[in-house]
């Protein structure tokens, strides 16, 4: 009836998670008992859970992110606080058995729950605006990819307390992952939770491509595109390329764990490198899928507080072009120990410095675009600064881990930790964190408090060194990633360094948790109209918040920074003639999907499986009642139209 | 700070792969320094409060410029290409190292978690201690009689992944007599922490003086002591075998001798791990 589960799967005998699960089972609580005393949950359901509004569904996406957050980072500051007290005789606080939990949960966490629904998130939010679009192009499928990431969320945290997580790192190199080796639950949890996620993704993928290709205003080339969507446009085309290969590779994993096939078994003619080839064919454009929005988000950012149009805009896109297809030919230099030839492990390392050349050009014209500009030194500028000075660092050692000689006495060192946390903070995170603040006014119409986010991007800057500097040198010394405990003392003083540095990251994390309450309580007084920061693009040409249609009049769009043009020329405050506008209407059909996707999940990793064909039928039946569903869209006549831009105005007026 | 690592190499191999990092490092600092400096200067000179800032609110494009943007990191990679292309060649892990004496041969199997270190050509074996002759290159040829591993001393040079029915191949050589830590990079469980080992360099007298000694002592290692040594343990103090089956290595790789047995494997997992019963 229950398949493998049974009251065994409850860690009883491990009162961390169970602590940790019941503190977090506790806010849960108390935030639904709030909502249900002040009557929230109408407004809740309505407008939010069910809502099919990018602007919505982007928002959402960010939360989720923010919260995830929160969990990555206390693995990785358990992780880092177990290293600094196990040395030489001491065992610390963490036995293997968990401690091996944890570094998997953090990676996957944070690659696949932190920055991917942040990246998300924001191309949800920004780019139909940034087009002059009134959607993106599948509003509904929108839904149903953002909560098909949450059932990845609420399932990875599912494993804290019922039954357990990988215990094989965020990768899951076979034969580690197979069931030999891993019996129980934690790899199952790991497959099963990033296949939901994984569809999700990929559907927002298909969308973001979509809406770019046929949803643009009137007038807007490709060559009048804004560089954060050629960047959305490019990281998309990377979604739905590489996560089909991440979704096979794992069918792959799970025959071999349900149905004892031997695709990466030790046995039978199984071999575990043609999972580690496919797993990293998808995992190097996944880099990309990470980095390329974080480059839109400064080149708009740079620009924007510059003052200044983008630094040859042209040389911009050819350059994430260029990485969209150069990602694919390098996946190798993640394995070059594993013996190939000289020849292939040249050609690799070769190929990955040359995606070096589009990168390093685009660090040169941000640089070109603060020359010359008057340039305000806003918090998403000192993140963009911040990223500038900390990303070419990390460039350079990821050059010296693709030159294959030196990758061979630095691979799997915390050197590589060093590295590509590098570029995941000091890029991807300043990069989500600049567009965070950037366009926090644009979601809510008020500003975010900007001496706490300046304290914040100051705590992560110094946090980022003093936590992962220590780890380049250590690398260099010879200590692997993935330690439960550490044999060697003289390691000691740097690892102490390094948990400083998470405690100051700590310090930033409670620096952006203040900020968003001092200006949710200010809020009043940081009101601003559409356009706060003199802005260039047409997000800034509409309301703060926009309304749901956002444009009552598309705009016609001739240059590019057409909203820059729109302001030079001149707006004309003639009232429009406004036509009839349809709206898609919300509909609970992705929180179902997702409900069903959850109940799928977990009766999959406990082998419960009527539940399993029971909650797949009713995934199935969702869809369909869907969509064969009438009156799907609402029309806004040209009247209400003209009413809602009125009343928006006024509002808009004393601010 | 640190007592060991790739800054302080103690064979040839290490030896290059340190310059190339420096070297390496030095061309790419040519370029990443004059970045970052430009990042803070023009950051702040070009702040909207200076009023002695020149500005130009208009210029998008400037051929010239875009053409050294395009340039500088282009010279820089193909500088570092060819770097790349030879060293890769020269330092290839199969590549036999040039030497007047005949190069030993080890085999090296990674088992849970421990190494085992076969001298074929002298018939014992070795967990958790490789010891060698220094001056004399070292063939190595790598297994795993479980999951995947990565055999790394970083004083000495590359590493090579150690993988379940493959064999890699790695040539190595220590310069003077010495100790260096050898670690797995490459986590492989419960007891990963645990699989660091000793390597001992030693003058070619020593060295034969310590096989004499191997193969006066301990057990023989056959099908009986092989499966009880690849279970699962870990903190096993190094000790050796007086005679090891010729044939141990090539029947590992073709996963035809008794490895650990799946159920005690498996249990492992779960229970508390048991400590080297030898």
């Amino acid at each position: 009836m229950l398949g493998k589960l049974s009251w065994a799967a409850i860690p009883f005998d491990q009162p961390l998670p169970l602590y940790a699960m019941g503190v977090v089972g506790l806010v849960i609580f108390a935030v639904l008992v709030l909502i249900t005393i002040r009557g929230w949950w109408p407004y809740l359901w309505g407008e939010w859970l069910t809502s099919v509004d990018h602007k919505r569904i982007g928002v959402m996406y960010v939360i989720l992110a923010l919260v995830m957050l929160l969990r990555g980072f206390s693995d990785g500051i358990m992780m880092r606080s177990q290293q600094a007290v196990a040395v030489g005789g001491a065992q610390g606080y963490l036995p293997p058995d968990h401690y091996d939990q944890i570094f998997s949960s953090h990676g996957t966490i944070m690659i696949f729950f932190v920055a991917m629904p942040f990246l998300i998130g924001l191309m949800n939010f920004i780019v139909p605006l940034q087009l002059g679009a009134r959607d993106v192009a599948f509003p509904v499928l929108n839904s149903v990819s953002f909560w098909l990431s949450a059932t990845g969320a609420l399932l990875i945290n599912a494993s804290l307390v019922i039954g357990s997580f990988a215990r094989t790192g965020w990768t899951a190199y076979p034969p580690l992952s197979e069931l030999n080796f891993s019996p129980d639950v934690g790899v199952d949890y790991y497959l099963w939770l990033l296949q939901i996620s994984g569809v999700g993704t990929l559907f927002a993928g298909i969308n973001m491509v979509t809406t770019i290709l046929k949803m643009r205003a009137p007038g807007m080339t490709y060559f009048r595109m804004p560089v954060f969507c050629w960047s959305a446009l490019t990281a998309s085309i990377l979604i739905v390329v590489a996560f089909p290969v991440l979704t096979a590779t794992f069918v792959m994993l799970l025959l071999d764990r349900y149905l004892g096939m031997h695709f990466f078994t030790n046995e039978a003619g199984g071999n575990l490198m043609m999972y580690v080839n496919l797993f990293w064919a998808w995992g190097h454009p996944e880099v990309y899928i990470l980095i390329l929005p974080a480059f839109g988000i400064f080149s708009e950012v740079i620009a924007t507080y510059s003052g200044k149009p983008l630094f040859s805009y042209r040389s911009m896109v050819f350059a994430l072009l260029s990485i969209c297809v150069l990602s694919f030919m390098v996946w190798l230099h993640h394995f070059f120990t594993m013996g190939a030839s000289a020849d292939v492990n040249a050609f690799f390392g070769i190929m990955s410095m040359i995606i070096g050349v589009p990168t390093g050009v685009k660090v040169f014209n941000w640089l070109f675009t603060i020359y010359r500009g008057r340039l305000v030194f806003s918090t998403p500028v000192l993140y963009s600064l911040g990223f500038m000075v900390t990303f070419v660092i990390g460039g350079l050692t990821g050059v010296l881990l693709a030159v294959p000689p030196i990758d061979f006495v630095l691979h799997n060192t915390v050197f590589l930790i060093a590295h590509f946390h590098n570029v995941i903070i000091g890029g991807v995170l300043f990069g989500m964190l600049a567009g965070y603040n950037y366009w926090f006014p644009k979601a809510f119409g008020f500003t975010l408090h900007e001496g706490w986010g300046k304290a914040s991007f100051w705590c992560w800057f110094i946090g980022f060194y003093l936590a992962f500097g220590p780890l380049y040198v250590l690398g260099m010394g010879g200590m692997a990633r993935r330690l439960q405990h550490i044999d060697d003392v003289s390691w000691w003083p740097l690892l102490i360094v390094a948990e400083l540095g998470a405690i100051v990251i700590l310090i930033a994390l409670v620096c952006m948790a203040a900020q968003l309450y001092v200006s949710i309580r200010t809020r009043n007084s940081r009101r601003v109209s559409g356009d706060p920061w003199n802005g260039r693009t047409l997000e800034w040409a509409t309301s703060s918040p926009p309304p749901p249609y956002n444009f009552a009049v598309l705009p016609r769009v001739t240059t590019i920074d057409a909203f820059w043009e729109m302001k030079r020329r001149g707006v004309s405050s003639v009232e429009p003639t406004y036509e009839t506008i349809e709206t898609p209407r919300n509909t609970p059909v992705g929180f179902i999907v997702a409900f069903f996707a959850v109940l799928a999940g977990f009766s999959l990793i406990w082998h419960i499986w009527w539940l399993a064909i029971v909650s797949l039928l009713a995934i199935l039946a969702t869809a369909m009642v869907f969509g064969w569903s009438e009156n799907r869209e609402r029309e806004i006549s040209p009247t209400e139209v003209a009413r809602m831009e009125r009343a928006r105005l006024e509002l808009a007026r004393p601010a | 700070m640190l007592q060991s690592g790739i800054l302080d190499p103690r064979g040839p191999i290490a030896a290059a792969q340190r310059e190339l990092l420096i070297n390496s490092t030095e061309i790419m600092l040519v370029v990443v320094i004059p970045v970052i400096l430009m990042t803070l200067g023009f950051a702040w000179w070009f702040r909207s409060s200076n009023v002695r800032a020149v500005r130009d609110d208009e210029v998008a494009y400037e051929g010239r410029i875009d053409f050294v943007v395009w340039a500088i990191p282009a010279l820089v990679v193909i500088l570092l290409g060819g770097v790349t292309w030879i060293g890769t060649h020269q330092l290839d892990p199969r590549a036999p190292i040039i030497s007047d004496r005949k190069p030993l041969r080890v085999d090296i199997v990674s088992l849970d978690w421990k190494w085992l270190f076969i001298y074929p050509d002298q018939g014992i074996a070795a967990v958790n201690q490789l010891v060698i002759p220094a001056g004399t290159p070292i063939s190595f040829r790598l297994t795993s009689a479980t999951v995947m591993n990565s055999f790394l001393v970083q004083q000495l040079g590359s590493q090579i992944y150690t993988m379940p029915g493959m064999t890699t191949h790695l040539n190595l050589m220590a310069d003077e007599p010495g100790e260096f830590p050898g670690i797995s990079s490459n986590f492989s469980g419960n007891g990963f922490a645990w699989m660091h080992f000793i390597v001992k360099a030693t003058t070619a007298a020593d060295f034969e003086n310590w096989i004499g000694q191997a193969r006066g002592s301990g057990s023989a290692l056959d099908a009986v002591s092989y499966a009880e040594l690849a279970k699962p343990s870990q903190g096993v103090p190094p000790m050796t075998y007086r005679a090891v089956d010729p044939k141990l290595f090539e029947r590992i790789v073709d996963q035809t001798v008794q490895g650990p047995d799946k159920q005690s494997a498996s249990g492992a997992w779960c229970r508390p791990i048991m400590r080297a019963g030898g």
